[in-house]
């Protein structure tokens, strides 16, 4: 066991992989010698060579569509997008492409691939360096949407993402990324895909968030579940915990409109409402683009969130 | 490093005499093969179109005077290289291994299709001869195969990689990246432009400032060379040269392929309400099916008529199998939800579930379409 960062873990979790299997590749824009713009690929080139970590031209669209080309001839790439903002022009390699691939061929050709890349406010990055982009991906059948909140949950999910059938988008909480620590055991482990996360036991009140724990202390017991993997998503642990307290709130930083605390809002309705005793609360980004200047506002803090949980509870 | 490649243009004149003795080292047998491949991609090509007309088939990419360009150029591939697809390439297909009998299954989308009619028709596969189907999203497949070729080099595999597309996919995203991706890397992969004059409506030189299509390979630092390409000889001369150059280690190069779409885009397509019907008419006179026929005829390898009965004997051929796929099963419903993912997911099997209760309801169920356990 170490005490890491979550962006530490990322790093470990690269380099057991790399050790592990020589088919893994890792690559992006100033992966190599600079080892990343958050140094989540510190130290990789150095140790397994330009062959295995490497820099590639600007192009999100060729980092994606190489990617896609080498999964589907026998290696295992792990493809670095700098910032999610930064993701659209491979936005028709993931969606028409990698997601698709399976199916379309009827199960004879497939993408196993992992895309990181880090997304979210609270790095002071305006419009461009913070966006929660998730429910474009969600909506994207065929695609595996991960987000760990946790060090050990980034590391043994990372490894769960190489090591899986399909491909995977791995976002990672760039707020978080030196935000918190925790003990993350040495070498291989993984966390399952498509299974959440009880950050905090509670009776009165179910939050189900993507980010990390957060703090609740008015007398209400907040019972709080991360997601940790959003698509597929583990829809029957939602439902139990909306039974269980019969109050949710969801929160997400993106904007709320088609986002994906509304989709968490149906699955309680449709599934759960007659153990509801108050309506399903959303605590999102606004549907504006990301301030700059304005970003503690926008983002669903505790103020806000504390808010909801009290309304809820006293609905 | 740019550089235009000393490579002939033309082997073959349009009169079917050889232009000059530097001609592939290919077989009697082997020329006649390739002639045999010629005409069965215009025999399957001209059934299609009848389906199509008759409303048994949906949608026909014609490859109506591009033959050439197509069978020259996959000619000197192995099998154990890989053929990318841009779009009409369904007949390098055939002639590298796919079997008549699921080219006519994709072309149905019936049950019998290897992709299990996902995709509308002609987007061919063949994975044992290494052939992806394209998307129908144009150019996406180029930085595939740079990948993929990547993936060869680091892996010790003996391949190279074969990247087609057309002139209007030397437009977009793909082309740039691969382009870009493929020079820096070093992978052995040809860039194969099939530059048939049109995307859909649009003129190629609407697509491009550059005259010369090879001077794109300069603004990425490869090699390139431009070809004939209704001269068979010559696409499968040009190709293998720089078949050989990528397998050597000496990295990609881009071959421009100059031929002509003779029919429309598509069976949805009009092409007389864009293009002028004297410019096809020259390109009639240029058939590449007749040039090659001439070659042989003159050099005594094809006899004079025989070709006729090829015809003949590749149609009866075409018809058996398009009455075995006329009857193939029925597609297995669960088929919509599977090969999304590699297992079927919980949610997926509630969402089939839920639909085949009212199926069922309905009395439309068969065996095999039951409901997943949960």
């Amino acid at each position: 066991m170490a005490n890491m960062t979550l962006i530490g873990a990322v790093n470990d979790a690269l380099k057991t992989a790399l050790r592990e299997d020589p088919s893994v590749l890792v690559f992006g824009e100033d992966v190599g010698k600079k080892g990343g713009v958050f140094l989540a690929t510190d130290g990789l080139q150095a140790e397994f060579g330009a062959d295995r970590c490497f820099d590639t031209p600007l192009s999100e669209d060729g980092i994606i569509g190489t990617a896609i080309g080498m999964a589907m001839n026998g290696l295992k790439p792990v493809a670095e997008i700098q910032f999610q903002d930064f993701i659209f022009p491979a936005f028709d390699q993931i969606v028409s492409e990698a997601a698709k691939l399976r199916y379309r061929s009827g199960g004879q050709y497939t993408a196993p691939m992992v895309i990181r890349t880090p997304y979210g406010g609270g790095i002071r990055g305006g419009l461009y360096h913070s966006q929660s982009g998730e429910a474009y991906f969600c909506h994207t059948p065929g695609m595996k949407v991960v987000i760990p909140s946790t060090p050990y949950d980034a590391k043994g999910l990372l490894l769960a993402a190489i090591a899986d059938p399909d491909p995977v988008l791995f976002m990672e909480p760039k707020a978080l990324y030196r935000a918190v620590k925790g003990e993350v055991p040495e070498g291989h482990y993984t966390v399952e895909l498509s299974t959440t996360r009880n950050v905090r036991e509670g009776d009165d009140v179910t939050v189900v968030e993507k980010a990390a724990d957060m703090a609740a202390e008015k007398g209400i017991s907040v019972h709080v579940v991360d997601l940790r993997t959003l698509l597929p998503l583990d829809e029957s642990a939602v439902v139990e915990a909306a039974k269980k307290t019969g109050r949710v709130v969801t929160v997400t930083e993106a904007p709320r409109f088609c986002g994906y605390a509304g989709e968490i809002s149906a699955i309680v309705a449709e599934r759960a409402i007659e153990y509801m005793e108050a309506p399903v609360v959303r605590v999102t980004g606004f549907d504006t683009p990301f301030p700059n200047t304005l970003e503690h506002h926008y983002l669903p803090d505790a103020r806000r969130v504390i808010d909801a949980i009290e309304k809820v509870a006293n609905f | 490093m740019f550089e235009l490649l000393d490579i002939p243009r033309v082997l073959v004149d349009p009169d079917g005499t050889a232009a000059g003795p530097d001609l592939p080292a290919l077989s009697d047998e082997e020329l006649r093969e390739l002639y045999v491949h010629l005409v069965r991609v215009r025999v399957v090509d001209e059934r299609m179109l009848k389906l199509q007309r008759a409303g048994r088939v949906g949608f026909v990419g014609s490859t109506f005077g591009q033959e050439a360009s197509m069978i020259g150029t996959a000619g000197p591939l192995r099998s154990t290289d890989w053929l990318w697809s841009g779009l009409r390439e369904g007949g390098a297909a055939l002639m590298r291994g796919l079997p008549l009998s699921e080219y006519i299954a994709q072309m149905y989308c019936n049950s019998n299709d290897t992709a299990k009619g996902r995709q509308m028709c002609n987007h061919f596969q063949h994975k044992g001869t290494n052939y992806p189907s394209w998307s129908s999203v144009i150019g996406t497949q180029i930085p595939h195969g740079v990948g993929a070729a990547l993936a060869a080099k680091r892996l010790g595999k003996d391949e190279v990689h074969a990247i087609y597309f057309g002139d209007g996919a030397s437009s977009s995203n793909g082309f740039h990246s691969g382009m870009g991706f493929a020079a820096v890397w070093k992978v052995p992969c040809v860039f194969v432009l099939i530059h048939n004059g049109w995307a859909i409506s649009v003129p190629a030189d609407e697509q491009t400032g550059v005259e010369e299509w090879t001077d794109k390979a300069e603004a990425y630092g490869m090699p390139a060379a431009e070809v004939d390409g209704n001269d068979l000889l010559a696409c499968y001369g040009a190709m293998e040269t720089l078949i050989e150059r990528a397998r050597a280690g000496e990295g990609p190069s881009l071959l421009v392929v100059k031929t002509y779409r003779m029919m429309g885009h598509s069976s949805s397509d009009d092409p007389t309400v864009y293009r002028d019907e004297a410019e096809v008419e020259v390109w009639r006179q240029r058939d590449p099916i007749q040039r090659f026929e001439s070659f042989l005829v003159g050099r005594g390898i094809l006899a004079e008529g025989e070709g006729a009965g090829i015809t003949t004997e590749i149609t009866a051929e075409v018809d058996a199998e398009i009455h075995v796929q006329e009857a193939a099963p029925r597609m297995p419903l669960r088929s919509l939800v599977e090969d999304v993912y590699s297992e079927v997911p919980l949610h997926l099997r509630e969402q089939y579930n839920g639909f085949i209760e009212t199926v069922e309801r309905h009395g439309e169920a068969q065996p095999g379409d039951g409901a997943f356990p949960l």
